[in-house]
């Protein structure tokens, strides 16, 4: 792993060989090929990235390989999968258990579903290592805690008395790669494995995988969507689209001259941290210097109860946003940035009026009040409405999107019959979607297409400013473009503010013409794009920078700066409280919260 | 693919209800399900047309020289019972308490059941607290006995019958529609609906109860089953459907002392009660398959 493009590892030995592997799956309109001809050589201690949007077969690949796929929907219709001499698909099941750990182990993208959530840690780990060795149970015990120092993860004896759910995602996935590595398997094969989890997190996860790697000399077959993760740990590439190999190099070239255009595109529309660098955030809206505020928030505090012990009392609290302020004028784009649980989207929640909050919140000069009935709020959110994360899940998947979309004007009585009609197909056309479109129910569109259903119900009201949280993190890279060159647009046509939430490094710094950095509730920096992206000054801002991946296999570094640890956690005993951070102006209203 | 498969779904959609039915008629045990009930219900309703007798006459030859009910014969084809009355009349006319048992008290059960858990569920707090307790406390108690205990408060009637079972009855749908509904308010759509300023009833009726009403629908057509069981139950311990209107439970009550001698007085009503309850059950959880939104977009 050296700044220098990997050169062909002739001399290492090949362990897993896969040939014309071709995966079926059963569908209603028959069979369909989701693998279709993959073949690649996978050397001892090499990483292999297979790199692919959504429905690409990249999961299949890896299925296929571990003899997981769910027979007999799935199966492997035809190629060889070669692995130390053996031919993997003509073996039967009870052989194949062997291998599995033994030979090829798994890691998947949500550590907490592939955890037994009723049994500790030891006893799973232990269960692990017994499963492939004939050991006895306190050697058995033994090696599980000698595992577990393997992956760093800190108390190792106390986190073998622990349960799955009382560990965060991070340590989870340690645990799970683990577990994987437990037998000194020749192959593992990592799906998405840092997709759930932070950026912090994600850089200590990748760490690790490396560092073991040079220890065991394990080959890896990452599969990932994210171009910043391959770049940072792929020797070779194989990019797939639509089952197939369209693109398989050395990490370097693949990215210095992409051969193939599906290849070329998909890395032209991979958002790059420091690409905004030295431009100054255009905003038609801002220029006459006093841009009306739409949002104003002061001293934002939200926090949640935890009941517990036999008498069910108050015993914590959460404290989710503590005394945040911020504004948002016409036209402008806000970033807000931060990882889980420090906030960032209780905020979203409050500023439309779902949580309940203390402090002040006014939205075009009105002030909005606290626990008031859904006709007394109407008034408010017809400037300020919401874009959510997952616009599935979003959408009433019973009713037609059409209805869907009108829906907002019916509830505040502002159009009906023709009219709304009219408006509806009106709001589908200036969101790039077609009028016929209208009768079909949600399921029928894509991730992308969904969303613009969610932005155009979110338009339906004329609002002032969208609060969009996460909105594109579910989507595609290249819908993701898409879908954030049409809120730019809208902004630029309608004079729309943003309050955009998300925990994307390099998304904020594309969109953002302010950006506000969260941590434990509180902002700890503030100031324009330019300010926090090439200038940052807390300490917690300049450790998320760094711990995002970069796209750029030239850039690529040895080893992550980031510090090990966990971030603390917002939970406090009844009675204390979060101190309140207080702020400098280093300059032009880049206020940076005050070492403690 | 893709577009086959939109045509699909398009085709379904507009079809609706039909979409439905074709798609429960693919299942034999549905099939079989509803020839069942058919048969049953169509006794019922024609009764008085297909029934070979009067249900309530007693026959001169109905009963043998010592006083015995008869075997079935080429007379009276499922035998008769001790008072020499035709065994199949009174099981044709019995089928018509047991369905209007089935039908209206597992009705007035489903509608009263999905109303207090619709209310709980989404409205939480004290309201939650109530009405669940009192849904615990009612589950707590032994039905049996709650009906034996009304049964002997009210003179016993058909429609007595029917409030009794349907005041037992409602507890389990409750429970169910008020698990579902609590799942359902937390999904993001309802959030959604929430930021747009949608109002309680809105969101409760255009928004939970279209998400409910396929699990009201099995539950409602599986309980019909325990309701048609629990009128034989309280028919038998005498305390039903009272003599001499017919009811499959109260037949089995009467005729149980000859049950060594006349096997078939205790047996054909029997299984008169296994067939309507195993019919019922079957097309409930076809329903359930048939119904439950994971398996859409399968067909």
């Amino acid at each position: 792993m050296s700044e220098t493009s990997p050169t062909p590892q002739t001399d290492k030995k090949t362990v897993l060989s896969v040939r014309d592997l071709k995966t079926a799956v059963a569908t209603p309109q028959g069979q369909k090929i989701v693998v279709d001809g993959l073949s690649f050589d996978l050397r001892e201690g090499e990483t292999l990235c297979i790199a692919g949007e959504s429905g690409s077969g990249k999961s299949m690949t890896a299925l296929s390989i571990m003899r997981l796929l769910p027979e007999p929907m799935a199966r492997i219709a035809g190629g060889t999968i070669d692995l130390g001499g053996r031919d993997l698909t003509a073996l039967g099941e009870s052989e194949m258990r062997k291998v599995r750990g033994d030979d090829v182990a798994m890691i998947f993208q949500e550590p907490m579903t592939s955890l037994n959530p009723v049994l500790t840690i030891g006893r799973q780990l232990r269960e692990a290592v017994l499963a492939h060795e004939s050991v006895s149970r306190a050697k058995a015990d033994a090696r599980a805690l000698e595992i577990l120092r393997d992956v760093r993860l800190s108390e190792p004896e106390q986190r073998l008395k622990q349960y799955p759910h009382e560990l965060s995602g991070g340590m989870r996935q340690r645990v799970m790669i683990a577990m994987a590595l437990a037998c000194h398997p020749k192959v593992l094969i990592a799906d998405e494995p840092t997709t759930a989890l932070d950026v912090t997190i994600q850089a200590q996860i990748l760490q690790l995988m490396r560092d073991l790697q040079k220890e065991t000399g394990t080959a890896i077959v990452l599969i990932t969507h994210d171009m910043g993760v391959v770049a940072e740990m792929a020797d070779r590439v194989i990019v797939m689209q639509h089952g197939r190999i369209v693109e398989d190099n050395a990490v370097a070239p693949l990215f210095a001259a992409p051969k193939d255009p599906y290849t070329a595109e998909l890395l032209a529309a991979v958002p790059k941290l420091g690409a905004m660098a030295g431009k100054d955030p255009a905003n038609a809206h801002l220029q006459d210097g006093a841009a009306a505020k739409v949002v104003e928030v002061e001293d934002l505090t939200v926090r949640f109860n935890l009941k517990g012990g036999v008498l069910h009392r108050v015993v914590s609290r959460v404290h989710a946003v503590e005394g945040v302020g911020f504004d948002l004028h016409r036209g402008e784009t806000l970033g807000l940035v931060g990882e889980s649980g420090c906030g960032k989207s209780t905020i979203g929640k409050a500023l439309m009026n779902l949580v309940p909050w203390e402090g002040s919140i006014r939205v075009c000069g009105e002030h909005v009040m606290r626990s008031r009935t859904a006709a007394a709020d109407r008034g408010y959110r017809r400037n300020l409405q919401m874009v959510f994360q997952d616009p599935y899940a979003s959408l009433d998947p019973r009713m037609t999107v059409g209805d869907l979309v009108g829906e907002p004007l019916v509830i505040h009585g502002l159009a009906r019959g023709q009219e709304l009609e009219d408006r509806v197909a009106g709001l589908f056309r200036r969101v790039g979607l077609t009028p016929e479109q209208m009768r079909r129910h949600p399921h029928e569109f894509s991730g992308g297409q969904r969303q613009r259903i969610c932005i155009a119900r979110a338009l339906a009201l004329e609002p002032k400013a969208i609060v969009a949280d996460e909105s594109v993190s579910a989507l595609d890279v290249s819908v993701q473009a898409q879908v954030l060159d049409l809120m730019k647009e809208l902004q630029d046509e309608m004079g729309l503010a943003y309050l955009f939430i998300s925990h994307d490094m390099a998304v904020v710094e594309q969109v953002s013409h302010r950006v506000a950095v969260m941590y434990l509730g509180q902002i700890v920096e503030v100031g324009t794009r330019r300010q926090i992206f090439e200038n940052p000054q807390h300490s917690y801002t300049k450790k998320l920078l760094k711990a995002v991946p970069i796209p750029d296999p030239g850039r690529r570094r040895d080893a992550f700066e980031v510090p090990t640890g966990e971030i603390p956690s917002p939970v406090l005993p009844l009675g204390q409280s979060v101190e309140r951070v207080r702020y400098v102006d280093v300059g032009n209203r880049h206020l940076v919260a005050e070492a403690p | 693919m893709s577009v086959g498969e939109t045509a699909v779904q398009e085709a379904a959609t507009a079809t609706g209800e039909r979409g439905v039915m074709q798609r429960l008629f693919r299942r034999k045990t549905a099939v079989f399900a509803l020839v069942l009930i058919v048969v049953i219900v169509g006794a019922a309703v024609l009764a008085p047309l297909v029934a070979p007798y009067d249900p309530n006459e007693q026959f001169f030859d109905g009963l043998t020289l010592e006083g015995a009910p008869l075997p079935p014969g080429p007379q009276f084809w499922l035998g008769t019972d001790l008072l020499g009355r035709d065994l199949l009349s009174r099981l044709i006319f019995g089928a018509q308490t047991s369905l209007i048992i089935g039908v209206v008290a597992n009705g007035v059960a489903a509608a009263f059941g999905a109303l207090v858990g619709i209310l709980a569920g989404f409205f939480r707090g004290w309201v939650e607290t109530v009405l669940m307790r009192f849904t615990d406390l009612m589950m707590a108690f032994p039905a049996l006995l709650l009906a034996i205990t009304l049964a002997a408060l009210f003179r016993p009637s058909l429609w007595i019958v029917a409030m009794v079972i349907a005041m037992v009855n409602w507890v389990q749908m409750a429970r169910v529609v008020y698990t579902e509904t609590r799942s359902l308010s937390e999904r993001e759509f309802i959030v959604a609906e929430r930021s747009m300023g949608a109002g309680t009833f809105r969101i409760l009726f255009r928004h939970v109860l279209p998400h409910l009403l396929s699990s009201i629908v099995v539950f409602g057509t599986l309980g019909i089953s325990t309701t048609v069981l629990l009128e034989a139950t309280l028919s038998y311990l005498g305390i039903g459907v009272q003599p001499p209107t017919p009811s499959w439970g109260n037949i089995i009550y009467e005729n149980q002392t000859y049950f060594t001698s006349a096997p078939w007085l205790v047996f054909f009503p029997g299984i008169a009660i296994i067939a309507l309850a195993l019919g019922f059950n079957l097309l409930g959880d076809a329903l359930r398959e048939v119904l439950d939104p994971t398996q859409k977009g399968r067909h």
